[in-house]
C-alpha cells in the first residue's frame, strides 16, 4: 500500500498540488491513523494534509476520484458463454492430455494469462494488470505519444506472447476456446489501454502542460493562432500570479543602524527616557505607479492586449495603473479594462481607436495635452509600440518631457532589434529619451520586462 | 489527565463537539481527530462567520481545557505575542540592589575579584522571574495542555508568521537569554484566516488545512436547531432555504452561519410562525450588511420565500 500512496502523491503533483516530502510524511501518518476502510474519510484525510488552498483541494479531490477508480477489466461473459464455461472446464483436462508433449514441464498446456482469461477471474486480471504496470513503470508516462509503448510493454509483461502461441495452438484443436481467448484478448487490450490512458491523465498532465507552456512562452505573441489565445491568457494569468507572489511582500523595510530618536524617546518615556527599547528608522517604499501607453494598431495590438491583461491583473502589486491606447489618436482605457472581461475590453478599445494607421506624434500630443499631469516623479511610463509612425512627425520632444517628469521611461518594442531604425521606424530617435528599450515579442520577454519594472520599486 | 488523551474515533469527536452545541461536518471532525492523532495544528480558512473561532471554543469546552486566544493584527510582534522582559521590575531591582552592592563586593580586594564575584550573580536579571509571558508562551506553560487559538493570522505581518513556525512544528520557543522553552503538554493549536492575503508555504506546510465553507442545507438546519432551540421546524426549514437562495445571488457579503443564527433569534423574538414578505423585508438587515446587497435582494424576496416553502413541502 505504501507503493500505492507514493504513486498517489506523484499523481497529485501531476494534478498541480504541491506535495512536499514533509507533507507526504504527514499524510502517511494520518492515513496510518484512519486506515483505508472508509473511502470518504481517506479522501478528507488527503484533502486536509496535502492540499493547502481551495484550488488545490478541488484538483486533489478530482485526482483522488480518478486514482481510485481503477478501470474494471472488461467482462465478456454473457449467459451463453457462462454455459460454455461449464463445458470448457470439463473439456480442459482432456486437452491437457493432448498437449503434454508440446507444453514441456508445465502441467497445463495454456499459459497463466490464458488460464486467467478463461476462468474470468476479474480480481486476478486486475492484479496482473497492476503488477505489469508496476513492472513497466507506468507511472513514468509523460506524453500521449508514449501510450503505444506502454501498452505493448504491459501486455508483454503479462505474457501476451504465450497467449498468442496458445491461441495459435488452439485454433487447430479447439476453435471454440481459441475464439473465446481471442475475444478475451481484445477485451484485455481495451482494459490495459484504459489503464494507460488513465495513467497518462494522472501522471502526464503536469509534464504535457509544462511543455505546452514552454512552447507558448517563447512563441511570438503577435503571431499566435486564435485557438491558442485562451491558453495564452491563462499563461499570462499564471505569470501575473507569480509576479504577485514575488512582489506583494510588504514594502516596509527596516534601515538597521539608523536610530529614530523621536520614537525612541517617546517609547521610553515610562522609564524616564532611559532607552530600554530602541526604535529604528523605517524606509517606506513607493508602490509602483504605472502609466502605460499602448499602440493598438495592426500587428502590435495583440501584444498590447496581453500586456494590458498582465498589468491589470497585477493590481495587488501595482495599485495605480493608468492605461492609454492609441493608433491615430489617444484615449484613456483604464476604466474599460477595470470593468470588463479582457475579451470585451479589447473589443471595445479596438472599436474606439484600433486598427488605424499609427501616428505617434499626434498621440503623444494628445497625451501631453490632457494627461501630462498624471505623471509624477514616482511614475514609470511604459510605451508599447513598434515606433513606426508612417513618416509623420515623431514629436520626440514630448517624449523628452515625459522622461523628465517620470521616474523611468520604458519602451517595449515587439519588433526585433534588427529592424529598429529601418523604414519608417523612429526607434533610434525615441530611444535617446528612454531609460530602457527592450524587445518584447514573447510571453517570456513580457514577463521579464514587467518583472524588472516592478522590481525597481522594491 | 483523561481529558488530554487522544479521542478514539472521528464519531467521538463529532458527538463531543455536538455536546457543546457545535455541529461539525464530517470533514471538520476528521480534521480535529487527525490533529490530535498526529499532533498538528489546524489552519482553518473560510468566509467570515462560518464558525472558525467557534470551533476552537467548542474544542476547548469539550475537552475541558483552557483556551488561550491570540488575536492577530497588523504590527503584532514578539513582545506582544510571545514574551517580554519586565523592564520596570528589572529597573526597580537594580535600584534596590545598588545598596546591597557594597556588601556583596565587600570582600573583594581587587577590581578583578569584584568582577568575578559579580559574574556569579550573572544572569539574575535575565531569568524566568523577569519574563512576562504573552499568549504563545502561556500556552506552552499550561500543565494540562490548552487550546491555543491564533485568530485571523492573515491580518498579521508576514514576519510574524516566521515567528510562529517554531511553535507550530516543535511546540517550543527559543528565548535568547534563557534557552529553549518546550511545551509542558503540547497545546491544540487552531489558526484561523479569512484569506485576506496568501499565507506562506512554510506555515501551511506545518498545518492541516481545513476549509470551512457554507454548510449544506441539512447541516445548517441542525446548527440553527442546536443554537436556537425555540424555533419551529417549518420556520427553520423555510429560513435556511431562504438563506441558501440568497447565497446564490452575487452579493458583496454573503450571509453566513452566524447571520443565520442571528436571524433565527430575531424571527423567534418577533414570534413569526412562517416567513412572509413583510417580515423578511423588515429583518433583512440582520442578514445582509451592505445597503447595496439589501437593494439587490429585496426584489427577489417573494420568489425566494416561495422557493424555500416549496422545498419544505418535499423534504
Amino acid at each position: 500500500m505504501r507503493e500505492n500512496l507514493h504513486r498517489f502523491f506523484r499523481a497529485a503533483r501531476g494534478a498541480g498540488v504541491r506535495v512536499s516530502p514533509a507533507e507526504s510524511i504527514d499524510a502517511m501518518r494520518a492515513v496510518a491513523q484512519v486506515g483505508f476502510a472508509d473511502r470518504a474519510v481517506l479522501r478528507d484525510t488527503f484533502l486536509l494534509t496535502l492540499a493547502k488552498t481551495q484550488d488545490e483541494k478541488r484538483a486533489l479531490g478530482d485526482c483522488f476520484d480518478l486514482f481510485f477508480s481503477q478501470p474494471e477489466p472488461q467482462q465478456e461473459t454473457s449467459e451463453q458463454q457462462k454455459a460454455d464455461d461449464q463445458n470448457q472446464s470439463g473439456g480442459n483436462p482432456q486437452a491437457d492430455g493432448h498437449g503434454d508433449s508440446s507444453g514441456g514441464a508445465e502441467s497445463e498446456n495454456v499459459g497463466p494469462l490464458a488460464q486467467m482469461l478463461l476462468s474470468q477471474d476479474r480480481t486476478a486480471i486486475s492484479t496482473a494488470i497492476a503488477n505489469a504496470s508496476g513492472a513497466a513503470s507506468l507511472s513514468d508516462i509523460r506524453y500521449f505519444t508514449q501510450r503505444g509503448i506502454f501498452l505493448t510493454r504491459i501486455l508483454d509483461a503479462m505474457g501476451i506472447q504465450r497467449l498468442r502461441d496458445d491461441i495459435d495452438n488452439m485454433t487447430a484443436r479447439n476453435p471454440a476456446v481459441a475464439e473465446r481467448l481471442q475475444d478475451a484478448l481484445t477485451g484485455l487490450r481495451g482494459t490495459v489501454r484504459d489503464a494507460v490512458s488513465q495513467a497518462l491523465l494522472l501522471y502526464g498532465r503536469e509534464e504535457t502542460e509544462n511543455l505546452r507552456n514552454e512552447i507558448l512562452r517563447n512563441a511570438p505573441l503577435a503571431r499566435i493562432e486564435p485557438r491558442q489565445v485562451e491558453q495564452m491568457r491563462s499563461l499570462i494569468r499564471q505569470i501575473a500570479r507569480r509576479l504577485r507572489e514575488r512582489y506583494s511582500k510588504p514594502r516596509k523595510r527596516q534601515r538597521r543602524g539608523h536610530l529614530d530618536v523621536r520614537r525612541t524617546l517617546r517609547r521610553n518615556a515610562a522609564w524616564g527616557g532611559v532607552p530600554f527599547l530602541t526604535a529604528w528608522k523605517r524606509k517606506h517604499r513607493d508602490r509602483p505607479k504605472i502609466v502605460a501607453l499602448c499602440d493598438v494598431s495592426g500587428s502590435v495590438a495583440r501584444v498590447s492586449d496581453f500586456f494590458l491583461l498582465l498589468i491589470h491583473s497585477l493590481h495587488e502589486v501595482v495599485d495605480d495603473v493608468r492605461s492609454f491606447a492609441f493608433s491615430g489618436h489617444l484615449i484613456e482605457v483604464s476604466d474599460i479594462l477595470a470593468k470588463k472581461s479582457p475579451e470585451e475590453a479589447m473589443k471595445e478599445i479596438m472599436s474606439k481607436v484600433g486598427f488605424g494607421s499609427s501616428d505617434y506624434g499626434n498621440s503623444f500630443a494628445d497625451f501631453e495635452h490632457e494627461w501630462m499631469n498624471t505623471i509624477t516623479p514616482q511614475t514609470t511610463v511604459i510605451v508599447l509600440g513598434d515606433a513606426r509612425s508612417n513618416n509623420l512627425d515623431p514629436r520626440a520632444d514630448i517624449l523628452r518631457r515625459i522622461d523628465e517628469r517620470s521616474k523611468r521611461l520604458v519602451w517595449l518594442n515587439p519588433e526585433g532589434r534588427m529592424t529598429w531604425g529601418f523604414g519608417d521606424s523612429e526607434m533610434p530617435r525615441y530611444a535617446t529619451f528612454c531609460t530602457v528599450v527592450r524587445q518584447c515579442a514573447t510571453a517570456k520577454q513580457l514577463e521579464r520586462a514587467v518583472s524588472d519594472i516592478v522590481a525597481t520599486y522594491q | 489527565m483523561a481529558d488530554t488523551r487522544p479521542t478514539a474515533s472521528i464519531e467521538a469527536v463529532e458527538s463531543g463537539l455536538a455536546a457543546q452545541g457545535y455541529i461539525a461536518s464530517r470533514q471538520i471532525a476528521t480534521a480535529v481527530y487527525l490533529s490530535q492523532q498526529i499532533d498538528k495544528p489546524i489552519l482553518v480558512e473560510g468566509p467570515a462567520g462560518v464558525g472558525k473561532t467557534e470551533l476552537a471554543k467548542a474544542i476547548a469546552a469539550w475537552r475541558g481545557m483552557k483556551m488561550i486566544r491570540l488575536q492577530c493584527y497588523e504590527g503584532l510582534d514578539e513582545a506582544k505575542a510571545l514574551y517580554e522582559w519586565k523592564y520596570a521590575k528589572q529597573l526597580l531591582y537594580t535600584q534596590i540592589l545598588k545598596d546591597k552592592l557594597g556588601e556583596v563586593l565587600g570582600g573583594a580586594q581587587t577590581l578583578g575579584a569584584a568582577l568575578d564575584q559579580l559574574h556569579t550573580f550573572g544572569d539574575v536579571f535575565f531569568s524566568k522571574e523577569f519574563v512576562e509571558p504573552r499568549p504563545l508562551l502561556q500556552a506552552l506553560e499550561q500543565p494540562n495542555g490548552c487550546v491555543l487559538l491564533i485568530d485571523e493570522i492573515d491580518k498579521s505581518d508576514a514576519e510574524f508568521e516566521s515567528l510562529l513556525l517554531e511553535i507550530l512544528s516543535d511546540f517550543q520557543v527559543t528565548i535568547p537569554e534563557l534557552g529553549t522553552v518546550a511545551a509542558v503538554a503540547p497545546p491544540t493549536v487552531i489558526l484561523t484566516s479569512n484569506s485576506e492575503r496568501d499565507l506562506g508555504d512554510a506555515l501551511k506546510r506545518r498545518c492541516l488545512h481545513l476549509h470551512i465553507g457554507f454548510p449544506e442545507q441539512r447541516l445548517e438546519e441542525r446548527i440553527v436547531e442546536s443554537r436556537v432551540p425555540g424555533i419551529s421546524q417549518t420556520l427553520r426549514k423555510q429560513m435556511v432555504g431562504f438563506i441558501h437562495e440568497i447565497r446564490s445571488l452575487d452579493l458583496k457579503k454573503l450571509p453566513s452561519v452566524s447571520e443565520a443564527i442571528d436571524w433565527a433569534r430575531v424571527l423567534v423574538l418577533l414570534q413569526a410562525s412562517e416567513l412572509d414578505h413583510e417580515i423578511v423585508r423588515d429583518t433583512l438587515n440582520v442578514l445582509l450588511k451592505y445597503e447595496a446587497d439589501i437593494e439587490a435582494a429585496t426584489p427577489q424576496i417573494s420568489a425566494f420565500i416561495a422557493k424555500a416553502s416549496r422545498q419544505g413541502v418535499f423534504s
